[in-house]
């Protein structure tokens, strides 16, 4: 028998991204509380991003939204054996880093939160936990990726039940992908310079004809069918905030979401498990909301 | 030319994929109970293993699987595959259940929380240095005399195993298919 004994790395690029890839296929949900999570895990969520509001009441209440309370957090993870994520304000690296001193499994750079620096992102890669971070388009997934992310999400527009954004943003970067992949060469410094982004995250996009990092979906799902539409649209994974506990009956969406998750290409299967789920949650038409939230971050 | 599953019901499914194509496997994704006739063999991703074990049951592939594990049927668990197929899970949920046809006792998250998760080589049986990559992975603590150990790492705390196999269960702790190092997928496929 052999053995092994050398001298091991963490943190790694790798190690990172590779936690996202195990989420793949996976539903990400909102917790506010230990009873909220365990109904989370019960339900199949892949992981639980701890917050102490959800989306839709952040923007109900107003005020400046922070990184929530440790004892929360603590309480979540220790409620729980699936990653926890948790999220600190744009730019807010002592945020990001009582995060990681908490052991979080993922750290999530969120427009949800009020930003704390109108200009820099936080240098994500300094730090042992990896970072998701959100996108409108591709040239913002990409600065992302530049400062750190393992993790591309979607941002949609949180808390509104609405996935009309989920659904532009996503199409917007995948089509942005594509123009890259069939970009010849000598184009990709021009489109480095559209896309205000680092030339060799370009040229690896304009190769392999994806994101070098997991490309999920988040804000303003709220229903089986939602979950199916994104995934069909390219997302590999989907948070869902508001969309669970603001619903009639979170237990059964809950799991009305993972399986049209896994099964998104069977129709037959969720349609089954959209039937007779109570009401979703009340939408907002985005076109009359008084805070986008996408909008922040750049 | 072997015919080869992979679970697909949440986790890495695509690297497992891409890696078995590449070795000149059939592969089939696995999502229904009728996707497991006629396999060779089944690849039980990473991913999160009770989201997984929850998606076998409400999927009805957990009864079917169980009755081609207790035929013989070959399977190769990676991390969460690891932990649904072990005799006895520490630390994982009260409720979870494993299939029990790898004679090892897991614990989940055993390496540590994401902070800790690391890259390391290993050195397998026959093989030769690998690259490791260990994602809150599973340690196997305790093992009977029926597996065998292809594998161990000394993370710290002794040695342990980290990948076994016993007559047509292979289980490992880390994830050979995030790596472009397909060797341990082929010692499983030459097995087929």
């Amino acid at each position: 028998m052999s053995s092994s004994n050398n001298p091991s790395t963490v943190g790694s690029a790798l190690v990172k991204r590779g936690l996202a890839d195990m989420l793949r296929g996976g539903v990400i949900m909102d917790v506010v509380n230990p009873e909220q999570a365990k109904i989370a895990e019960d339900s199949g969520a892949v992981a639980v991003m701890a917050l102490e509001r959800v989306p839709s009441d952040i923007r109900r209440d107003g005020g400046v939204a922070r990184m929530s309370d440790p004892q929360m957090i603590i309480d979540i993870q220790a409620s729980v054996t699936i990653p926890v994520m948790a999220k600190a304000r744009i730019g807010h690296f002592a945020e990001a880093q009582i995060l990681q001193a908490l052991d979080v499994d993922y750290i999530d750079e969120s427009e949800v939160l009020t930003p704390a620096d109108e200009e820099n992102h936080i240098d994500k890669w300094g730090f042992t936990v990896p970072f998701v971070c959100g996108a409108t388009n591709l040239g913002e997934a990409l600065r992302r990726i530049g400062e750190g992310a393992c993790l591309i999400r979607s941002k949609g527009e949180a808390g509104t039940g609405n996935v009309v954004e989920a659904v532009r943003h996503l199409r917007t970067i995948n089509a942005q992908i594509r123009r890259l992949h069939s970009a010849d060469a000598s184009e990709l410094y021009a489109l480095a310079k559209d896309l205000q982004s680092p030339l060799a995250l370009v040229q690896e996009v304009a190769a392999t004809g994806k994101l070098p990092v997991p490309l999920f979906c988040a804000g303003g799902i709220s229903t089986p069918a939602d979950a199916s539409l994104v995934l069909q649209l390219g997302a590999e994974a989907v948070f869902v905030g508001s969309g669970i506990f603001k619903s009639e009956d979170p237990v059964r969406m809950a799991k009305a979401i993972v399986e049209a998750t896994t099964h998104f290409e069977d129709a037959t299967i969720v349609a089954k498990f959209s039937t007779g789920l109570g009401e979703a949650m009340r939408g907002a038409e985005t076109s009359t909301l008084e805070v986008r939230l996408a909008e922040r971050g750049w | 030319m072997p015919r080869v599953g992979v679970l697909a019901l949440q986790g890495d499914v695509r690297e497992h994929v891409a890696v078995l194509r590449g070795l000149g496997a059939d592969v089939v994704e696995v999502r229904r109970a009728e996707q497991l006739d006629d396999l060779d063999g089944l690849v039980m991703p990473g991913g999160e293993s009770t989201t997984i074990a929850y998606l076998l049951t409400t999927s009805g592939v957990r009864p079917v699987l169980e009755r081609r594990l207790a035929e013989g049927l070959h399977v190769f668990g990676t991390c969460a595959g690891l932990i649904l197929l072990s005799r006895e899970i520490l630390d994982g949920r009260s409720d979870q259940w494993s299939y029990g046809v790898l004679d090892v006792s897991v614990r989940r998250n055993g390496y540590g929380r994401q902070i800790a998760s690391f890259e390391s080589p290993v050195t397998v049986v026959g093989v030769g240095e690998v690259p490791g990559v260990f994602i809150r992975a599973p340690k196997i603590e305790t093992w009977s005399d029926d597996v065998e150990v292809l594998a161990t790492l000394d993370h710290g705390d002794g040695e342990h195993p980290v990948l076994v196999r016993q007559a047509n269960v292979w289980g490992c702790s880390f994830h050979p298919e995030l790596t472009a190092d397909t060797r341990v997928h082929e010692l499983f496929t030459n097995s087929l």
